[in-house]
C-alpha cells in the first residue's frame, strides 16, 4: 500500500531534501522560556490563592500543562511571524529566521503541543481549565499573531488578554469555577502589558518600523504613545492596589502595591516628560514593570498561597 | 543518479548529532507523559473517572 496512491509522483530529486540540523534545543527555544516562566509564576499564584485545596501532583500537571500550552502558542506565533523576527534586531536569531527549524516544523510542533497540552489538562484536572487554556493558545496564536499584531495599534492591548489569563487558569484548575478574585488578577496584568510593551516599543521603534509591525510609536509617534503608556499606569496603580481594600489581601500587600505602583507612576511620568530620545525612561520603566508585577503577585502568593500556609511557616 | 536513489541521503555528523539529540527528547517527552498518567491515575483512584463539566 503506498502512502501517496497509484497516480502520484514524486516530482523533486532526492538532492532536494534537506535534512534537519535542528536539536533539541531549537525546538526549546520555540516555546520562548522566558514568557513561560512569567506565564507558570502567575499560574501559580492563581492556583496558590484559590480557595480550595487540590492534590499537589495534580496541581504540578494544570501548571506544566499551562506551560506547555503557552510555549505551544510561543511556537505558532514563531511559525507565522517568521518573516517579521527575521527583519527585528531583537528577534532575528531566533530558530525559525536563522533556518535551523523550518516553518512547518513549528507549525507542527505548536499544534502537537498545543493538543497534548489542553487534552491532558482535561483529562487530569478539569474542564474549565481545558478550555482557558485552549482559549488563550487561540487568542494568542489567532488572533493576537495572525489578525492583530499586523493590522492595530491597539494589537499589545487587546492581544494582552491572552498573557493575563493564565492565573484565571490556574484559579480554575483549583476550583472548577471562576468569581471576581481570578478575573482582578486577570485585569492587574492586562492593564500592566501596555504600559510594559509600549516602552519597550518606544526604544525600539526603529525595529518594529523596519519589520513593518504597526506599534503605537511607529504609526502615532512618540509623544500619544508616551501619554498612553502614563494613562495605562494611572488604572494599573489603583487596580494593583484594590485586592487590598477589597479584603482579598492584608497591608503587607496593599503596603507593596502602593510603593511599587507609586515608583510605576512616577517612572510614567518620566517616560511622559522626557522628549526624545525617550531611551533611558523608557528602559527604566519597562525594567521596573517586571519587578512590580512580580513583586505584586510574589506578595499575594507568600500571604495568601495554600491558605497563608507560607505566612505560617514563617512565623 | 540511480546510485544516489540506492545511497539514499548520507548524513553529516552534525545531523546526525541533531537527530539523536530530538530522538532522546521526544523519547523522554514520552515516558514522561505515560508515568505521569500512570501515577495521576493512581492518585485519583476510581475517581479518575469522574468527570463533571
Amino acid at each position: 500500500m503506498s502512502l501517496v496512491g497509484e497516480g502520484a509522483e514524486f516530482r523533486g530529486s532526492i538532492a532536494d531534501v534537506q535534512p534537519s540540523i535542528a536539536g533539541a534545543g531549537d525546538y526549546l527555544s520555540l516555546l520562548k522560556p522566558r514568557v513561560m516562566s512569567l506565564v507558570v509564576f502567575t499560574a501559580l499564584v492563581g492556583l496558590a490563592v484559590a480557595p480550595a485545596s487540590i492534590h499537589p501532583l495534580i496541581g504540578f500537571t494544570a501548571l506544566l500543562c499551562i506551560a506547555v500550552g503557552a510555549g505551544a502558542a510561543g511556537a505558532l506565533n514563531m511559525w507565522y511571524d517568521a518573516d517579521i523576527d527575521a527583519r527585528m534586531t531583537r528577534t532575528a536569531r531566533r530558530a525559525v529566521p536563522m533556518g535551523r527549524v523550518k516553518p512547518g516544523e513549528a507549525l507542527a510542533f505548536g499544534l502537537v503541543l498545543s493538543a497534548f497540552a489542553v487534552m491532558t489538562i482535561g483529562l487530569l484536572v478539569n474542564a474549565l481549565s481545558a478550555a482557558l487554556l485552549a482559549f488563550t493558545i487561540f487568542f494568542y496564536a489567532v488572533v493576537y499573531t495572525m489578525w492583530l499584531k499586523r493590522s492595530t495599534p491597539q494589537n499589545i492591548v487587546i492581544g494582552g488578554a491572552a498573557g493575563a489569563l493564565p492565573p484565571m487558569i490556574g484559579w480554575a484548575a483549583v476550583t472548577g469555577s471562576l468569581s471576581f478574585e481570578p478575573v482582578l488578577l486577570f485585569l492587574i496584568i492586562f492593564f500592566w502589558t501596555p504600559p510594559h510593551f509600549w516602552a519597550l516599543s518606544l526604544y525600539r521603534a526603529d525595529d518594529y518600523a523596519r519589520a513593518g509591525v504597526p506599534m503605537l510609536p511607529v504609526v502615532a509617534g512618540e509623544l500619544p504613545t508616551r501619554r498612553q503608556i502614563l494613562l495605562y499606569t494611572l488604572i494599573l496603580v489603583p487596580l494593583g492596589v484594590s485586592p487590598w481594600p477589597l479584603g482579598y489581601a492584608s497591608l503587607l500587600y496593599g503596603v507593596t502595591a502602593l510603593v511599587t505602583g507609586a515608583v510605576m507612576i512616577a517612572l510614567a511620568v518620566q517616560v511622559y516628560r522626557e522628549r526624545s530620545p525617550a531611551d533611558r525612561a523608557s528602559k527604566h520603566l519597562f525594567a521596573f514593570s517586571i519587578l512590580y508585577l512580580f513583586l505584586l503577585y510574589a506578595v499575594l502568593l507568600v500571604e495568601r498561597g495554600w491558605g497563608g500556609l507560607l505566612m505560617r511557616w514563617a512565623a | 543518479m540511480a546510485d544516489k536513489h540506492e545511497e539514499g541521503i548520507v548524513l553529516t555528523e552534525a545531523q546526525k548529532r541533531a537527530r539523536r539529540s530530538r530522538s532522546i527528547a521526544i523519547a523522554l517527552a514520552l515516558a514522561a507523559f505515560v508515568i505521569l498518567f500512570y501515577i495521576i491515575t493512581l492518585v485519583k483512584g476510581p475517581g479518575v473517572l469522574v468527570r463533571p463539566i
